[in-house]
């Protein structure tokens, strides 16, 4: 299929519509209001149906429903709309339904601003609802990794019975890019046979329902929950990674933070310097086993992010103290120059290439 | 022997865990009754609410949800949006419906979803252990409101059927008890009407049924039948507030 010129947002929309979803719940916030005005306008044309609810809380719990009842359906917000989801996504996460939530993230805290950041990479990796649960979280940093991975995000969804969250910020959402759709694989699904259809008196009732009232039953569901989350640990962590293992110094950046730092390598290399990347695609689960690649007398891994350290927390679980870290961030909406970055790593360097 | 009566097949075999003449117990029966009656049980698809009703997943016996607590209404509007066709009822108590779910009970019936609501009115927080709900009358104690609800405070008490009878969407609004024979039938009669609503696509359908919580009201089973009918009803008057024109 031939390249198309698509706004980030729009691509979310479109790549959702190619995956299948055939519903979508939402509320306009600033900046991510392209995915629920491309569904409001796609959606009936493929016999879908988009519904503007009165509030984020609502559009998840409608999406708990939808869900449930065993369809392919996605939300979409920026940051504090998905503060709002959080309810609605414990309750999916604890009631293993299936669904697609996009983050296009804006500054913070409170109402923060609109223009694009990193700040709820916490939020994300550790759950961000009440409760001992997981969400796999999947970070793109170009339009065409945007599409690939809200197509793949559905299948993982349906796959795990689990929510995944595609964390973007308002840049990649804002951005043109040519994009395709690509011809993909047809995965081998499990069967929606717990959703909600009706019995038409030939089954027993299927419940969807996060509550357990016994303490041994709710112990036994978390301890399922915690198995199907390493299951994720072992299959779906996504990494792109460059020169690693002779590098001086390392980057670990995700996102559109990611695609600063490969310009700030590329005019380090042509200075002399030997700097690697680390790029987490997969926020949870986390590429942690990655940076063992990353030799001993490496000077230091810098991590690059629209925030005040977040995904730092990962990076020196994942070094354990084995290499020096460092961090470079900008918040409130400003975006890190790739000057900026290089000034850091000649600074890590220390004078001596 | 001929059969003289038989439980209806809407409710399961599990026993409830409500308290001794609570009323919850009499408006399941009748929620499945009717269901049952109406034919559509086998593509009944319920969601329970958090609140005294938070394990009616478990009695009534269709496919069920459990949502989070006010959200009821927009977990069916996800689910009869999905299924059309299906049949989609909510069952909520006044704190789930009347306070933090507010807005989504208002939206749901403003969008004029196809789904049918059962409306729980206690006047009071009975899972939590009777504190004040936005239903607790001016002067009844709660836990919350040792001194009696303090119109100064606290407002008055919220009469949701009333707000809810002012939007369009909402096609069928009644207001029902179940303290007598007389009144229970009543009420089933509201209800399968309600239901006949959501099964002729005609839009939203509610029924607010006035309930005892004899525990949390400190009162006999009886006694609270009494001091529903003389305190509740004076403030919530029963009657249908809205129900469509013949022929529509």
């Amino acid at each position: 299929m031939a390249k198309v010129l698509m706004k980030g947002n729009e691509a979310v929309g479109a790549a959702a519509i190619e995956a299948g979803c055939r519903f979508f719940f939402g509320y306009p916030i600033t900046p991510q209001n392209e995915i629920p005005e491309y569904m409001s306008r796609e959606l009936p044309k493929v016999g879908g149906m988009f519904v503007q609810a009165e509030s984020e809380i609502a559009a998840i719990n409608m999406v708990y429903g939808a869900a449930g009842a065993g369809a392919r359906v996605m939300t979409s917000s920026s940051s504090p709309g998905i503060s709002l989801k959080q309810e609605g996504i414990s309750y999916l996460a604890g009631a293993e339904l299936p669904c697609v939530i996009v983050n296009m993230m804006r500054g913070g805290p409170g109402l923060g601003g609109i223009q694009p950041s990193q700040t709820d990479y916490f939020q994300a990796t550790r759950g961000g609802g009440n409760g001992d649960y997981r969400v796999l979280v999947l970070a793109p940093s170009d339009v065409q990794e945007l599409v690939d991975l809200v197509i793949e995000g559905f299948d993982l969804a349906d796959e795990y019975r689990n929510p995944v969250m595609i964390l973007g910020d308002g840049m990649i959402g804002q951005m043109m890019e040519p994009v395709e759709f690509k011809e993909r694989e047809k995965r081998e699904l499990p069967p929606k046979d717990w959703a909600t259809t009706g019995t038409n008196g030939k089954r027993k009732p299927n419940i969807i329902n996060s509550l357990y009232l016994n303490a041994e039953d709710l112990e036994k569901h978390n301890t399922y929950l915690q198995n199907k989350y390493n299951k994720m640990r072992e299959k779906e962590v996504r990494v792109e990674s460059y020169n690693v293992e002779d590098a001086d110094v390392v980057i670990s950046a995700y996102g559109t933070t990611a695609r600063i730092a490969k310009t700030a390598i590329s005019k380090l290399e042509k200075e002399g310097y030997k700097v690697g990347l680390i790029r987490p695609i997969s926020l949870f689960p986390y590429p942690y086993d990655e940076f063992n690649k990353i030799k001993d007398d490496c000077k230091g891994v810098l991590t690059v992010e629209m925030n005040t350290g977040q995904m730092l927390d990962d990076v020196r679980i994942a070094l354990n103290g084995r290499v020096p870290t460092y961090f470079y961030g900008r918040t409130g909406g400003m975006v890190p120059t790739p000057e900026e970055i290089v000034n850091k790593v000649k600074e890590i360097y220390g004078g001596a290439k | 022997m001929a059969i003289a009566f038989e439980k209806t097949r809407g409710l399961t075999d599990i026993p409830t865990h409500y308290c001794p003449g609570c009323t919850h117990g009499i408006i399941h029966r009748l929620v499945a009754e009717s269901m049952e009656e109406l034919g559509v049980l086998d593509k009944a698809i319920g969601v329970a609410p958090v609140g005294c009703s938070v394990l009616a997943y478990k009695y009534f016996n269709c496919d069920m949800h459990e949502a989070a607590h006010g959200r009821a209404p927009a977990v069916a509007t996800g689910i009869k949006r999905v299924h059309p066709d299906n049949f989609v009822f909510t069952y909520q108590g006044d704190g789930d419906l009347a306070s933090i779910g507010t807005a989504e009970i208002v939206h749901a019936a403003h969008r004029g979803e196809k789904i049918s609501t059962i409306f729980v009115n206690n006047a009071i927080y009975g899972m939590t252990g009777g504190q004040m709900a936005p239903t607790t009358l001016v002067g009844q104690k709660a836990t919350t409101a040792p001194y009696g609800r303090d119109e100064a405070l606290a407002g008055k008490p919220i009469r949701m059927s009333e707000m809810l009878a002012t939007i369009d969407g909402a096609k069928f609004v009644e207001r029902v008890t179940v303290t007598t024979p007389a009144h229970i039938r009543k009420a089933k009669k509201a209800i399968k009407e309600c239901f006949k609503v959501q099964i002729e696509g005609k839009g939203f359908g509610i029924v607010e049924v006035l309930s005892t919580c004899p525990t949390n009201w400190g009162l006999t089973p009886v006694e609270a039948l009494r001091w529903l009918e003389k305190n509740m009803i004076p403030y919530y008057p029963l009657g249908n507030f809205k129900k469509p024109e013949e022929g529509k």
